[in-house]
């Protein structure tokens, strides 16, 4: 650690990590209810479990970045954060909000937007803490040195914490609610968050691999490039059949075919990094995680969701299991496992603790992937069965959910590898203190 | 190429780009929001009865189970068409008792089977809930679902 107020970063990775295993556990629960329907009904609903499940993983993404750019920044730009004390005021201002969210959904006080369902007192919470975000790393970065990750991330959390101005909006008229929801929900996962994750790439790739920051740099700028030109009017593939006009259904399908590419340039810019790098990094679990991340959003945010984004097939997917597929897979690979690389980079470090190998992350790395992905691919069967029977057969919804049992079976046990994995993951980095299997001698270049 | 292609046009690119993007979205979002207003929604008057549905609908948070117009979770059916699929879209009073015994009825208890909860909810916010989800049902969704299922 280079810089002491780095160490802010510890605290925020670790509400983070404990909130993501409360996000995998109220999942479980909810992948458990779909197999067991009685199970919990009349004392804690599926609608509640579900609005745990997800607000835990969206808070615990952002602490996740929050931590990232108080770990980063001081780096990058060569100086002290601005002030400690802001920073761990506002990690308590977003815990006490976050309590007081669970809290108020378990006695049933909640709002009714998917995902923004916080209660007001909580949403007006988040703003502040984001204010004080805002304003701590900005004037530390304004008084030291600019680079372009600095400069992105900047402008991604800036746009991030701009965009949650959505979250105060709730028209009465339904179709502009959904309309405007999406500003909030669209715009960050496939624009604002993507200039996050690129930032946070392309710092893990200068640590890791030592390639020259001039070409890091210059990857960066066309990465996001795509990533806006992209993803902004691809706001498109969610207005096809809300009330938006008609009008959509060719700028969303064209434009968020184009989405494609910056998950693409990537996965792409991971690889040849690593192949150009002169640096042989002892910590392998970050590369690991690093490039497993930008992989895995390719397929969950690329080609999953690719699948059905065309609004020719949108009209017979829309809102079905295919959705969820995309949206679990998109979400571990490019903000869960990016995430996770952050943490498994930053973590020994710390602790001070030389960089262990990291056995164990790395065998949670393989559970946690394999889980996801074997759960991607029953829920895409199981949503290719609804679509067919529900869509274009014309049966009931209730009559195809209970042909589709044995889906939701398998989506329960791969959610379980997934907890196992996510717990495994948590202990590596907390309990362990040594390496758990003896390296062997120093790297010599190969024949 | 590098020489030609440097960084500070790279970045350049990125920020002009950017700014022309948001201006298109930003014109096409205005035009959408009157779509709605005068076109899309313009079936039903959004009446003060509606508001309140619309509120009753997220103070019980229907959408963590159900889509609306395909939108939500994908635990319960569709309700953004419900009022079709009952056959009551153009009998309010129908409309009403239709959800009002559904609603009753809830939850159903059968082993094996999903649950909806029991909600507290008065006779006028039943009513405003039913023209709520009748309300929705007359937006043009470009004929979205492909059928009744929803
Ligand atoms: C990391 C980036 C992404 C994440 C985290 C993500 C996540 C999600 C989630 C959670 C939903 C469901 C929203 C809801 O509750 O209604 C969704 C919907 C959707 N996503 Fe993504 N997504 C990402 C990128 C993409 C990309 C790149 C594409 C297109 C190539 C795409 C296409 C779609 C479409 C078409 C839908 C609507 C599905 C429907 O009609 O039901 N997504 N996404
Ligand atoms: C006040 C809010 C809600 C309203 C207005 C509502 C409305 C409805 C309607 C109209 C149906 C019948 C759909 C049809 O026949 O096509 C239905 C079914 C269903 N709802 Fe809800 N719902 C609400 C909340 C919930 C919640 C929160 C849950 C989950 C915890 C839920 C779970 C279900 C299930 C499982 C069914 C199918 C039940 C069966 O067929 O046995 N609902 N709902
Ligand atoms: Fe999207």
């Amino acid at each position: 650690m280079k810089y002491q107020s780095q160490r802010v970063a510890y605290w925020y990775f670790l509400a983070a990590m404990t909130l993501f295993g409360i996000q995998v556990l109220g999942g479980l629960l909810a992948g458990w209810v779909y197999v067991s329907p009685n199970f919990l009904a009349e004392i804690l609903p599926f609608n509640v479990i579900r609005m745990i499940h997800t607000n835990s993983l969206i808070v615990w993404l952002l602490l996740g970045f929050f931590g990232a750019a108080y770990y980063l920044v001081p780096e990058e730009a060569e100086r002290e954060v601005f002030s400690v004390k802001l920073a761990y005021l506002q990690l308590i201002i977003l815990l006490v909000g976050t309590l007081g969210a669970v809290g108020s959904y378990l006695v049933g006080i909640h709002g009714g937007r998917e995902f923004l369902e916080q209660p007001l007192w909580v949403k007006f919470g988040i703003l502040v803490a984001a204010v004080i975000f805002l304003v701590n790393i900005s004037l530390t970065v304004l008084a030291g040195r600019k680079t372009a990750i600095t400069n992105i991330l900047l402008m991604g959390l800036w746009l991030l914490c701009l965009l949650w101005v959505f979250a105060f909006i709730n028209p009465d008229n339904l179709s502009l609610d959904k309309m405007y929801w999406w500003m909030v929900v669209h715009l960050w996962v496939e624009a604002t968050w993507e200039l996050v994750m690129a930032a946070i790439l392309g710092y893990l790739m200068l640590k890791l691999t030592g390639v020259d920051r001039e070409v890091v740099e210059k990857w960066l700028y066309v990465i996001v490039a795509t990533a806006l030109f992209s993803g902004i009017l691809g706001t498109g593939h969610h207005f096809y059949w809300i009330g938006t006009p008609g009008y959509w259904q060719w700028i969303g399908s064209i434009f968020s075919t184009f989405e494609v590419i910056p998950f693409f340039a990537m996965m792409s810019f991971a690889f040849v990094m690593v192949w150009k790098g002169r640096k042989n990094h002892p910590n392998k679990a970050a590369l690991l995680w690093s490039l497993g991340a930008s992989t895995v959003a390719f397929f969950g945010a690329g080609v999953w969701g690719f699948l059905h984004t065309l609004h020719g097939v949108n009209f017979y997917t829309h809102g079905t299991q295919i959705t969820a597929a995309h949206g679990h897979l998109a979400f571990y690979g490019a903000y869960v496992a990016l995430n996770l690389a952050m943490f498994s980079y930053a973590m020994p470090v710390l602790r001070e603790r030389a960089p262990y190998n990291q056995v164990l992350n790395m065998a949670s790395f393989w559970l946690m992937t394999g889980g996801m992905a074997f759960m991607t691919f029953v829920l895409t069967f199981a949503g290719t069965i609804q679509t067919h029977m529900q869509r274009i057969v014309g049966e009931y919804y209730m009559v195809v959910q209970d042909q589709l049992g044995l889906f939701y079976l398998m989506r329960f046990g791969a959610g379980a590898a997934v907890v196992l994995g996510a717990l495994l993951f948590i202990y590596s980095q907390f309990v362990v203190r040594r390496e758990v299997v003896k390296p062997g001698p120093v790297a010599v270049p190969g024949e | 190429m590098s020489e030609i292609f440097t960084k500070s046009r790279a970045r350049n690119v990125f920020y002009g780009g950017s700014i022309f993007f948001v201006a298109v979205f930003v014109a096409l979002t205005a035009q959408s929001h009157l779509h709605i207003t005068r076109t899309a929604t313009a079936g039903m008057p959004l009446t003060d009865e509606v508001r309140l549905g619309k509120h009753v609908w997220e103070r019980n948070s229907c959408i963590n189970c159900h889509t609306l117009h395909g939108e939500g979770a994908y635990f319960a059916p569709e309700v953004g068409n419900v009022m079709t699929r009952w056959g009551v879209m153009d009998d309010p009073e129908g409309a009403y008792e239709m959800l009002d015994a559904w609603m009753a009825a809830q939850p159903s208890g059968i082993e094996g089977r999903r649950q909806m909860p029991h909600f507290e909810i008065t006779e006028e916010e039943m009513r405003a809930l039913s023209e709520f989800l009748r309300w929705a049902d007359q937006t043009d969704t470009q004929n979205w679902p492909p059928n009744d299922a929803g």
